[in-house]
């Protein structure tokens, strides 16, 4: 039992990340019709972002230590953050430590400005050419970022760490009568679990409460019908691909402290979430999430050893497992419209 | 120290090779022969191939490969302060290039995949002359390339690859290792280990699932399982895999109170990442405190990891902090010429360029089996790891092994690793036809002609 509440929360966390970037996924595709290769892209910026901002924190002058050396014998040069100058180490220290959080304001214009930039520099060139050509067009521009980010931040993975006060983990056995360490989870997973679910909720929220989610939702539903009211529906679309980007970001930013970021993460996830979509139902939100929390979960189980004991590699196939069955039996997905995908 | 000289035997396995090509004579014996191998040079330059990667994950640590091969070139070309030249024991070579010869070299980018590091070295090998081919950051690449090599005709020197394969059941004539393997960190660690955590722990092990993975996994759990540990688990995780929490997660209810995360690269960086968010760190099972190991360690990849790496055992090829007279020299040259300290990688790279250039002067010539035979039975010293032997029965150089942990309180970012013991060489010596390099055999020289 210990052992299922512990895979699932584990599949949770993991779900998160899917969902959160496959409902970023969908509100391009549903407004667009755009299958966006780049927004694994996307939110890996948003890692990187969380980086950045972490440098800017940390930028430094040199202060000699003559006590120490150096690796060729010479006088230790001290790295001096510039906020210790402004606030004092202990303030400094503080501000440094919660970069990551601080981060979220930081992704957040910067996403939406890159989603504005994609958009409008060279996505809607595409809208009308063959979905074939959109993925070509945004694989390549998910390699020509990645790349960039490579050139700027180097290969390796860069730490980026979670705020003192959310490292280690919370002991949920023992909370629920379990023998201690049995089900342990770190705190960071359940703070980017919530996130995950306020971000979400925020989405469908905007979608479903304001008018111009009832805009934008009328938009998906019948493009040309509302453009016949005199609504400019590209610009509406053109902002939910800018909230859709900063939604990748921000999946992106609270994710650094579970994975160190490195160029390629957003193609690590890219594929799966694009699995996550097709499950789910192309264009559905609601889909969208639930798929990706399902998935997440999956996954987590088939990694038990156990498991993997019965069915070895099973971890690796699960989800294009589950992605295959799906498309034969339901190729509209869990929560697809009739009809999507289905011709 | 020894310098290995020609003998009958080599003069008559080269000859019948070179005689089955169509040759009538062994033409490496003559310094001055540029027929009868591949790749022969002609006027007054040799072209090294130097394949490391470029772009993929490891495209950093191909980055020091090439810059402690650039470095290497200036050394036997002359220029710069000579480096490990001037400590090495062998005196061959003279700052003059090689037998006289200007170095120049080719570079190719094996991006980490087999597949294209053989298509960069065959295009290097084939369009630009290249007479040996060098470097790469992963076992699989090194089996790929050093087979090609053999196929071709020219000699491969490996750069970073740990797995016994290398010179294990793919060992190949033209092909030598200078860095260490999993067995030796194997063995290098147990006794440490035992000292540090005692000798009844319950170890559970992740695996990267590939060649190397295996390797290393075999070489731990029976050094570890000698001295009185008990492998509870060992589980192999997908290459391709990032978030590892589900199979942290399952460590603590395993009963196990030690982690083995034989992982390299960046599932090391986010396994070990992983672990320390689940606090195993924090937590006593079976009365003692929870422990992870990592068996191979690499500073550029331990910086990814960050502070997780702290007081973590693990084993490395090299290390800039040491102080003998060779490595001093190379950290100098090294860190004067770029500004920081070079990576093990970047080490053992220098270290087989130098020692390929030496073999080719002591040989008196580039023909492959001539350069065999020259580095076959070779012993050395002054290069960064003491008393060094290229063994002849497998190609693998055996020398002292460190083992390191992460250290505490580090003063820059480079100064991430303490060394905790050097092993003696002695120590990780194994014979030949040990069963974790079972299989397979050198074969015979190529030289390509």
């Amino acid at each position: 039992m210990d052992a299922i509440i512990l895979q699932i929360l584990n599949g949770l966390d993991k779900g998160s990340a899917y969902a959160l970037i496959a409902l970023g996924l969908t509100l391009i595709f549903g407004t667009l019709g755009v299958v966006n290769f780049a927004h694994g892209a996307l939110f890996m910026i948003g890692a990187f972002c969380a980086v950045t901002l972490s440098r800017i924190l940390t930028l430094s002058h040199t202060v000699i230590d003559e006590t120490q050396k150096d690796f060729l014998g010479n006088p230790l040069k001290v790295e001096v953050p510039y906020i210790y100058d402004i606030f004092g180490q202990t303030t400094g220290d503080v501000i440094i430590d919660w970069a990551v959080p601080l981060s979220i304001l930081f992704a957040i214009p910067v996403m939406v400005g890159i989603g504005f930039a994609m958009e409008r520099g060279l996505i809607k060139h595409f809208y009308k050419r063959p979905h074939a050509d959109q993925i070509l067009v945004t694989f390549g521009l998910a390699i020509v970022l990645q790349e960039i980010i490579k050139y700027f931040y180097g290969a390796n993975p860069i730490p980026t760490p979670a705020p003192d006060a959310f490292r280690g983990s919370f002991d949920f056995g023992a909370m629920l009568g379990f023998d201690p360490n049995t089900i342990i989870y770190p705190y960071w997973r359940l703070v980017y679990f919530a996130f995950a679910a306020v971000i979400i909720g925020a989405v469908f929220a905007f979608l479903q409460f304001t008018t111009f989610g009832m805009v934008v939702r009328a938009g998906m539903a019948d493009r040309e019908t509302v453009g016949l009211l005199g609504i400019n529906i590209d610009k509406r679309f053109t902002i939910m691909f800018g909230i859709a980007a900063a939604v990748a970001g921000l999946a992106g930013v609270m994710y650094t402290p579970i994975n160190s970021p490195n160029y390629h993460m957003g193609m690590d996830f890219l594929v799966l979430s694009f699995v996550v979509v097709v499950v789910g139902g192309m264009g559905s939100l609601s889909g969208a999430v639930l798929a990706g929390f399902l998935l997440g979960i999956l996954e987590s189980f088939a990694s038990m050893a156990i498991v993997l004991e019965t069915l070895p590699g099973i971890n690796q196939i699960i989800i294009y497992l589950v992605a295959i069955i799906i498309l034969l039996t339901r190729p509209r997905g869990l929560m697809g419209r009739k009809g999507v995908m289905e011709e | 120290m020894s310098n290995s000289k020609l003998t009958r035997r080599g003069l008559i396995k080269t000859g019948a090779v070179a005689g089955a090509a169509g040759l009538t004579l062994p033409t490496y014996l003559r310094a001055d022969a540029h027929a009868g191998y591949l790749n022969a040079p002609q006027g007054d330059t040799v072209t090294l191939g130097f394949n490391v990667p470029q772009s993929g994950p490891y495209a950093d640590e191909g980055a020091d490969e090439l810059r402690a091969y650039e470095l290497a070139v200036e050394h036997l070309n002359g220029g710069g302060d000579g480096g490990m030249m001037n400590t090495f024991t062998s005196k061959a070579l003279q700052g003059n290039g090689i037998l006289g010869k200007k170095v120049e070299y080719v570079t190719g980018d094996t991006q980490t995949k087999s597949d294209a590091a053989r298509a960069s070295a065959k295009s290097m090998i084939e369009k630009d002359g290249a007479v040996m081919i060098t470097g790469g950051s992963s076992s699989g690449v090194a089996v790929a390339v050093q087979a090609l090599c053999q196929e071709a005709g020219v000699i491969f020197m490996a750069g970073l690859t740990h797995s016994n394969d290398t010179t294990g059941k793919d060992k190949r004539a033209n092909g030598f290792r200078h860095f260490f393997n999993s067995y030796m960190s194997g063995a290098a660690l147990a006794p440490v280990l035992k000292n540090a955590y005692g000798s009844d722990r319950k170890a559970y092990h992740l695996t990267a699932d590939y060649n190397w993975g295996y390797t290393t996994e075999e070489a731990v759990k029976s050094s570890t399982e000698a001295m009185g540990w008990e492998t509870v688990a060992a589980v192999k995780t997908p290459l391709t895999q990032t978030d590892f929490s589900s199979y942290i997660a399952p460590v603590l209810q395993s009963g196990a109170d030690t982690l083995v995360l034989n992982h390299y690269g960046g599932n090391m960086v986010n396994s070990l990442t992983n672990a320390v968010q689940f606090g195993l760190r924090d937590k006593q099972v079976n009365g003692k405190d929870f422990q992870i190991i990592v068996p191979l360690y690499s500073r550029l990849m331990a910086k990814g990891a960050g502070a997780n790496v702290k007081g973590i055992f693990g084993s490395t090829n090299w290390h800039w902090s040491l102080t003998d007279e060779g490595s001093k020299a190379f950290v100098q040259s090294f860190g004067t010429k770029y500004g920081f300290p070079p990576s093990q990688a970047a080490h053992t790279c220098y270290v087989q360029a130098l020692l390929y250039a030496d073999a080719c002067e002591r040989a008196g010539t580039f023909n492959p089996c001539g350069v065999v035979e020259a580095l076959e039975g070779f012993e050395f010293d002054g290069m960064g790891n003491g008393k060094t032997l290229y063994r002849a029965d497998d190609h693998q150089c055996f020398k002292d092994v460190l083992v390191v942990k992460g250290k505490e309180n580090p003063t820059s970012e480079f100064d991430l690793l303490e060394i905790v013991e050097v092993t003696p060489v002695e120590q990780v010596t194994y014979a030949p036809d040990h069963p974790q390099f079972a299989g397979g055999s050198l074969g015979t020289c190529n030289p390509g002609a």
